[in-house]
């Protein structure tokens, strides 16, 4: 890919992230942190990857996208009205009574958005679900999971992660979001995960280990993921938690929390726009 | 008596017929295909089946995915896991999004026998029962299994259907009507409605004919669909009879018993006596005995008819 590409598709990541910000800040309400170490491999996928159709968000012919960290929704959301599956204003609603855009992704009521989650640990079976549909489709669509490194302490995830080996879908793609950190504190100290590449590569899968924030990396692994044939590819991506803005980075302490009006100025800042309030 | 049929071995003739119909049906199962009989379907369809191992959460998401790519996947197990492990799964992956998954569990309630209380579910109607979304089905027999499942199939959304290991006498006729949300009446009567479910439909109606001998004359409704809940049925059972058995192999809390008294006390309150296994575990015996055991006996409804129909009026 060339380096130009890439430029652009940075420049959208970063756009991405004063959305995610100022969405935030507006609802006073949402996961900040998660959301910052998961855009820029949301931007590969909806702004270079995948096929899909923001004005027929049931084509058959997609490319599926799971949520499976669903707390990181405000970086779907925003990749979403980006695309224009939806206005970009309805972005100010998040989380308000009467909003389609709900706390945790819900398919019923957001275009685009395929499966409802948010309950850990569930997602990746449902985009094994879907895998194994398309398969017996014949169809060429691919399905991406994210995941991020605490939600693998759930069970499901490698009840999720057995079937995918045992079932052999190639067609299948997760990426889990190693930002290290989790509500109570770092990962490794609440209930160590690590070595996540290991445990995947013996429940049958490619692995492939790189730094989720690198945006010629991430493109870069979902193609060779797609190439991979026979077994499911997981892309193990090291990020930080909160990226971008300097005073989210790597503190627990901002996984569920939405920027204050104090703090709205100095992130925009970060992130290189103009303070607007 | 009627033929003996297990709504078990019902479900997994339609299942195969069904496949046979509708390429978009699939079945998931978690290592009990030869147990939930979709081991027939298994057999005919390989590529459409999934055995998912004992993993009864991954299962339920994994159809709800299955469902989302436009298929119609039938998961079996044990009602005691397919509501008790998987139950945050049915939730969240299958009722939230109305996902079209149809749960279909066998080995519902004490009849599952020797097993004992670890096997037998008596709690998964009331679960269900509590989900939004969620439709919640418990056929009498064997011919009102098949018209359920094909029912189940054709609605869109998630679907709770409980079937039991045992043969089971067959109480509906071929022209009996099925459908979703109705409950029929298999026996007429004046002075109290037993109102049923399962198995229990059968043990109603043999209490009605002992009923006729002492002069008391007992309707008999059957409720293949505990949720939604026919509430014409039920209001009309009220007033024209003044008292309610409610009959379930199940619980007395939440399940049948519980919707029919949620309803009926706002609504028209009558004498009314819940049936059930009163709020306690299942034991290992044989199905037979463990009815007899948890009060599950055409008698016991005896007794119970006699109890309303003597606080009628009070």
């Amino acid at each position: 890919m060339d380096s130009e590409k890439i430029a652009q598709l940075q420049e959208k990541a970063r756009q991405l992230r004063v959305d995610i910000v100022k969405t935030l800040h507006k609802s006073q309400s949402g996961h900040t942190g998660g959301s910052l170490s998961a855009i820029d491999m949301v931007t590969a996928l909806y702004f270079q990857v995948m096929k899909h159709n923001p004005a027929d968000p049931a084509w058959p012919g997609r490319d599926r996208f799971v949520l499976c960290k669903g707390h990181a929704a405000p970086a779907l959301y925003v990749a979403l009205a980006e695309a224009g599956y939806f206005p970009k204003e309805d972005l100010m609603t998040l989380r308000r009574l009467g909003s389609h855009l709900q706390g945790h992704p819900d398919s019923k009521q957001t275009p685009g958005v395929e499966v409802c989650t948010g309950s850990l640990g569930q997602g990746l079976s449902m985009a094994n679900g879907m895998a194994l549909g398309l398969r017996l489709d014949g169809s060429s669509s691919r399905v991406y999971a994210m995941l991020g490194d605490g939600e693998l302490q759930e069970g499901q995830v490698w009840e999720a992660a057995m079937a995918a080996g045992h079932y052999k879908l190639d067609n299948l793609c997760a990426l889990v979001d190693v930002n290290r950190l989790q509500i109570d504190g770092e990962v490794a100290k609440v209930m160590a995960v690590e070595p996540v590449t290991d445990k995947f590569r013996a429940f049958g899968w490619n692995v492939i280990d790189i730094d989720g924030h690198d945006m010629g990396a991430i493109v870069a692994a979902l193609g060779q993921a797609a190439g991979a044939k026979g077994k499911p590819t997981v892309i193990v991506a090291r990020t930080v938690k909160g990226k971008g803005v300097s005073f989210f980075e790597n503190k627990a302490s901002y996984h569920g929390v939405a920027p204050s009006d104090e703090e709205l100025p100095k992130a925009m800042e970060c992130l290189g726009e103009q303070c607007y309030l | 008596m009627s033929t003996m049929i297990a709504t078990r071995d019902a479900y997994g003739q339609t299942l195969a017929e069904l496949g046979e119909e509708n390429k978009n049906i699939v079945v998931l199962d978690a290592d009990l295909s030869g147990s939930t009989k979709t081991s027939i379907f298994a057999k005919k369809f390989p590529e459409r089946f999934f055995n998912m191992g004992i993993a009864e959460a991954n299962m339920v998401g994994t159809a709800a995915g299955l469902a989302a790519a436009g298929k119609i996947p039938f998961v079996s197990t044990f009602a005691i896991f397919a509501v008790g492990r998987a139950w945050e799964q049915v939730r969240q992956s299958a009722a939230y999004p109305k996902a079209n998954v149809k749960i279909v569990a066998t080995h519902g309630g004490v009849t599952v026998g020797e097993d004992g209380g670890s096997h037998q579910s008596v709690e998964d109607i009331a679960i269900m029962r509590a989900v939004p979304n969620m439709t919640v089905i418990v056929p009498a027999d064997g011919p009102e299994t098949a018209k359920a499942i094909r029912a189940a199939a054709a609605y869109k959304g998630p679907v709770y259907v409980r079937l039991g290991r045992n043969k089971v006498p067959t109480v509906t006729a071929e022209e009996t009507p099925f459908e979703i949300g109705k409950g029929v009446q298999l026996a007429d009567g004046t002075d109290l409605t037993f109102v049923t479910t399962g198995l229990m439909t059968a043990q109603a109606l043999a209490a009605a004919e002992t009923l006729k001998g002492e002069g008391i004359s007992a309707r008999v409704v059957h409720l293949a669909t505990v949720k939604p809940l026919d509430g014409d049925i039920l209001l009309k059972a009220a007033r024209e009879t003044g008292a309610i058995v409610t009959a379930e192999e199940h619980s007395i809390v939440g399940g049948l018993g519980g919707a029919v008294a949620e309803f009926l006390g706002e609504n028209s309150p009558v004498p009314l006596k819940r049936v059930g296994v009163n709020d306690r575990f299942g034991t290992s015996g044989k199905a037979e005995e463990l009815l007899k055991y948890f009060g599950l006996m055409p008698a016991d409804l005896v007794e119970a008819a006699r109890g309303v129909v003597a606080r009628k009026g009070k």
